[in-house]
């Protein structure tokens, strides 16, 4: 798990996290509103836009849609052949049938899905987590949250790290996982320890955060500032915004 | 005349909840031009000592006395912390932001220092280190090495007046050694530190304090 997902310095990539953050949420509160093919469409295209400015890596970017669409799958299973509004029967197999409104709604959520990940994907991979959590800070997110965020990132790593150098240390010692009472006891143990090493560590962290200076407030290392740029991404987004909303209306 | 004290321990008494004593009646005094190096076996209360030190640990007696002023509660502790540069036996209790510059930056950040000595600061300790471009880097993703120095820097980027450090030599390499031994010269800071490693202490320091096993 890296922090950037895909560093660089592209257009989107020096955009100000505040703006990238807001602007994520009106796109997706958009997208959960579109009605029409054509309008979706378009959401997808512009997330597609973004994500060229962002100039995203198409490997990563693609895997991570295909998990998006994993989830979708279902959708499609379900949605065309449970329409219960009477439709236009396009095919069907023994006793389901499928409808041709079905299939428009089942289309119709794969896009928005696909657009809202896909912007996401381009504004939120090309900030650091330190910037979001600032910039979302900022916006309003409360100190304590925004703590435990970042302490979660950080720490997260660290015990997997510890649970995997556990499970080593099992089987070095010639621990093999069977359907036994030891097995189950040593499980128990592994995530007994790992517990009690993280309480342990948090307690550590704290006393290292007391050495720096710590007194419960958190402050974060960013200072941000609107640039030209930032105004050159609130048109686009306008622009792009507007263009789902018209298409969608008619 | 003797120089100024910086630290001074008295009949400093400490065991831990149900636990035979670790410290009894333990004595230090450590004036301002020293470089002092701590040594003892494992277990003897070397970091429970620097613990007490820092404030992190209540003695149940005797008396602590730093920068010419007795401590004795939390808030006592709290204005002189960052003044004294910190570096724990783990680095990764130490390090616990997402990237190096955000850890470097934490101490200033609570010092209330600017944006733009903090970025300065930052900056001339990597420089400092050796560890320039190492902004960004995340810091779980460091080597043993490179994590321990950052976790030296993260205590010089308070500005400390003296630095105090358990065991900074464990799982390092004789060149990364000899690199935190030139850090610790150029600091140009007194300092105490725990190791095991004797020829390291003789380099590095002007006087040895062996803590033997409290045998009451
Ligand atoms: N949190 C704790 N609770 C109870 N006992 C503890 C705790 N921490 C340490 N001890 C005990 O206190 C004694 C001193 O521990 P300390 O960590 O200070 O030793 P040390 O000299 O730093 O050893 P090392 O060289 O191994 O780092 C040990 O016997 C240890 O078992
Ligand atoms: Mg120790």
């Amino acid at each position: 798990m890296t922090c950037d997902l895909h560093p660089g310095s592209s257009f989107l990539h020096q955009l100000d996290p505040r703006l990238k953050i807001v602007i994520v949420a009106i796109w997706s509160f958009l997208a959960a509103l579109i009605q029409t093919l054509p309008a979706a469409s378009f959401a997808l295209a512009g997330s597609l836009l973004f994500a060229l400015a962002g100039r995203l890596s198409p490997r990563e970017t693609l895997t991570r849609l295909v998990k998006v669409n994993a989830f979708l799958l279902v959708i499609w299973f379900l949605i065309p052949f449970s329409f219960s509004m009477p439709g236009r029967t396009v095919g069907s197999f023994g006793f389901f049938t499928v409808t041709a409104e079905g299939l428009q709604l089942a289309l119709l959520l794969t896009l928005k899905a696909n657009a809202v990940a896909l912007g996401a994907l381009a504004f939120f991979g090309t900030s650091s987590v330190t910037q979001l959590a600032a910039a979302a800070h900022r916006l309003g997110a409360s100190e304590k949250i925004t703590a435990i965020f970042l302490l979660m990132l950080r720490y997260f790593h660290v015990i997997r790290q510890e649970y995997v150098r556990l499970r080593l240390a099992m089987k070095v010692r010639a621990f093999r996982p069977t359907f036994s009472l030891h097995t189950y006891r040593s499980y128990a143990n592994l995530v007994g320890m790992l517990m009690v090493r993280s309480m342990d560590r948090a307690g550590r962290v704290h006393a290292a955060m007391l050495c720096r200076g710590y007194t419960g407030r958190f402050w974060f290392y960013d200072h941000f500032s609107f640039t030209r740029l930032d105004l050159a991404g609130v048109a686009l987004a306008i622009l792009l915004v507007a263009g789902v909303l018209v298409l969608n209306v008619i | 005349m003797s120089s100024k004290v910086l630290i001074e321990v008295a009949d400093l008494n400490f065991a831990y909840p149900d636990r035979p004593k670790v410290l009894n009646n333990f004595n230090l005094t450590w004036r301002a031009e020293e470089r002092i190096g701590l040594a003892g076996p494992n277990g003897v209360g070397k970091s429970t000592l620097l613990f007490l030190i820092m404030g992190l640990l209540k003695a149940q007696s005797g008396v602590i006395e730093i920068f010419g002023k007795q401590r004795r509660e939390e808030k006592d502790f709290q204005a002189i912390r960052p003044q004294m540069g910190f570096v724990f036996q783990d680095a990764n209790d130490q390090l616990f932001c997402p990237t190096v510059a955000d850890d470097l930056a934490f101490g200033p950040l609570n010092l209330g220092l600017g944006h733009d000595e903090i970025h300065r600061i930052v900056e001339r300790v990597l420089a400092r280190l050796g560890l320039m471009g190492f902004e960004h880097r995340v810091t779980y993703d460091l080597s043993g090495g490179e994590k321990k120095l950052v976790a030296i820097g993260s205590a010089l980027s308070l500005n400390p007046r003296l630095l105090i450090l358990d065991e900074p030599t464990a799982n390092l390499d004789p060149v990364t050694v000899a690199r935190l031994e030139g850090v610790l010269a150029e600091s140009g800071l007194p300092y105490l530190v725990v190791s095991h490693d004797h020829e390291f202490l003789d380099r590095v320091t002007t006087r040895r304090l062996e803590i033997r096993p409290n045998l009451s």
